[in-house]
């Protein structure tokens, strides 16, 4: 699929760029794209995949906020691990995460307000992300602040690939369009299954499934 | 009367939280594998969503909307704090969820042992969060927004106990070995939503007539614009 290939020469920049990448390091980057995707295997921020899929431009809107959040979250929270204490972590988690979301919010109001409309309550839903909670719980607690910064662009790329892979599904079948473009000529009758809500799942579903028989992995 | 059992029916079935929103899906379908779980964190929802929303609808309208806070002075009467409605609004859902969690636990300890491990996990529910973040778009009184917020705990527990009781039976199933687990069932959730969505095109008999009909036209529009206008095209283009 184009996107991913997309993603995937942009991460290669990323690591000629930093010799700060170990073997290691790369792992954190690569592993969440495609063996341990947040949404394929780790079934984490479902909801929001699912429900803002119906075209193209509003889920890369979508994506570069998850990205923004989850890695800015990971670092912030990554650099206060040690002075978090454990029993109020969640909601100091909840508050960076909120905070960093209104910061978003505010941003696309001003300067995309129609995407910003159209995404309605989605961008708010991000605080409730399974992504960003469980990265922050599983990995930015206790883990230094580069390595957290490399997991939330690993995960955040491994979860954006997947809502534009289906998002181009549903916007090329659904109303012939790519970005709002006219891409299938007039012979294409529209499809409005692939425009409802119940598509997204099946797609992905789909999706789900050409993974796991490519990396053999089983759920039992 | 007739307009709040309006909200509760459409909230259940027409809006509903997951095959509508998509709302609270990790946890939907991380419990929904046995029937019992699903349905004591369906219980759950029910009960932190039908005290949330109208705790968050004051908040939000004595608190966070513009000119919310002239109760208390009228040079208060400008000021806009709906910049701070996600930290807020999860500030409260934690909150509660927290207290509810401690308050179970010292009264009833039965009832803490079968619901009581499921409300931390609700704390990060999107539907809990969702449904607040619905309050500003929707002009409900404080009574509509309780019917609406206990509506959607009951679509929301209808949808996993519905969910889970298909995956039990689903265990003596052949389904090919990729497909199997996660794959499997979001499939059956998208045959689901879109049996769901036959109930968006019912006219619910009880509406008022005084209604303006673009307020009673199936809200999954209200969802998404877009995918109102591909169907209406669709629809167009049959006939």
């Amino acid at each position: 699929m184009s996107t991913e290939t997309i993603e995937k020469s942009e991460e290669k920049v990323v690591k000629a760029a930093e010799p700060l990448l170990s073997k290691k390091r790369r792992k954190l980057v690569t592993n969440p794209l495609d063996d341990d995707n947040p949404i394929t295997l780790q079934v984490l921020g479902i909801c929001s995949a699912l429900a803002v899929t119906i075209a193209l431009k509003g889920t890369v809107i979508m994506a570069i906020a998850v990205f923004f959040v989850l890695v800015s979250a990971n670092v912030i929270i990554s650099a206060l691990r040690n002075t978090i204490p454990n029993r109020i972590r969640i909601i100091v988690q909840l508050v960076v995460v909120a905070s960093l979301v209104a910061v978003v919010d505010q941003v696309l109001k001003a300067y995309a307000f129609e995407q910003s409309k159209q995404l309605s309550v989605f961008v708010g839903l991000i605080i409730t992300n399974c992504i960003v909670m469980g990265r922050l719980e599983a990995f930015a607690l206790g883990n230094k602040p580069w390595d957290s910064l490399l997991d939330g662009v690993g995960n955040s790329l491994g979860y954006g690939w997947i809502i534009i892979a289906i998002a181009f599904v549903r916007e090329l079948f659904g109303s012939g369009k790519l970005f709002g473009a006219q891409v299938l000529g007039d012979w294409y009758l529209n499809n409005g299954f692939f425009a409802t809500p119940a598509a997204a799942c099946i797609i992905l579903g789909i999706i789900i499934w050409i993974l796991r028989a490519r990396s053999g992995y089983t759920e039992e | 009367m007739e307009n709040l059992l309006n909200i509760f029916v459409k909230s259940i079935f027409v809006d509903n939280m997951i095959f509508a929103y998509f709302l609270g899906m990790c946890s939907y379908l991380a419990v929904s594998k046995k029937y019992k779980t699903a349905a004591g964190l369906g219980l759950a929802v029910i009960f932190v969503l039908g005290i949330t929303v109208p705790l968050n609808w004051l908040a939000y309208n004595y608190l966070l909307k513009e000119g919310a806070l002239s109760w208390i002075s009228q040079d208060f009467a400008t000021i806009d704090l709906e910049v701070l409605k996600f930290i807020v609004f999860i500030a409260i859902v934690a909150a509660f969820v927290q207290l509810t969690e401690m308050a179970v636990e010292k009264f009833s300890p039965a009832l803490y042992n079968s619901l009581g491990i499921f409300l931390p996990l609700i704390a990060v529910n999107c539907s809990i969060l969702g449904a607040a973040l619905f309050l500003p778009t929707r002009d409900y009184t404080l009574v509509e927004a309780t019917t609406f917020g206990l509506g959607s705990g009951l679509g929301w527990f209808l949808a996993v106990v519905a969910l889970a009781a298909i995956r039990e039976k689903m265990a003596y199933s052949d389904v090919p070995k990729p497909l199997r687990g996660l794959g499997i069932t979001f499939i059956i959730v998208g045959l689901m939503a879109f049996g769901f969505m036959s109930f968006g095109g019912f006219e619910l008999p009880f509406k008022r007539t005084g209604d303006q009909p673009t307020e009673e036209v199936s809200s999954i529009e209200k969802a998404s614009t877009e995918d109102a206008v591909v169907q209406s095209v669709n629809i167009t283009e049959e006939k």
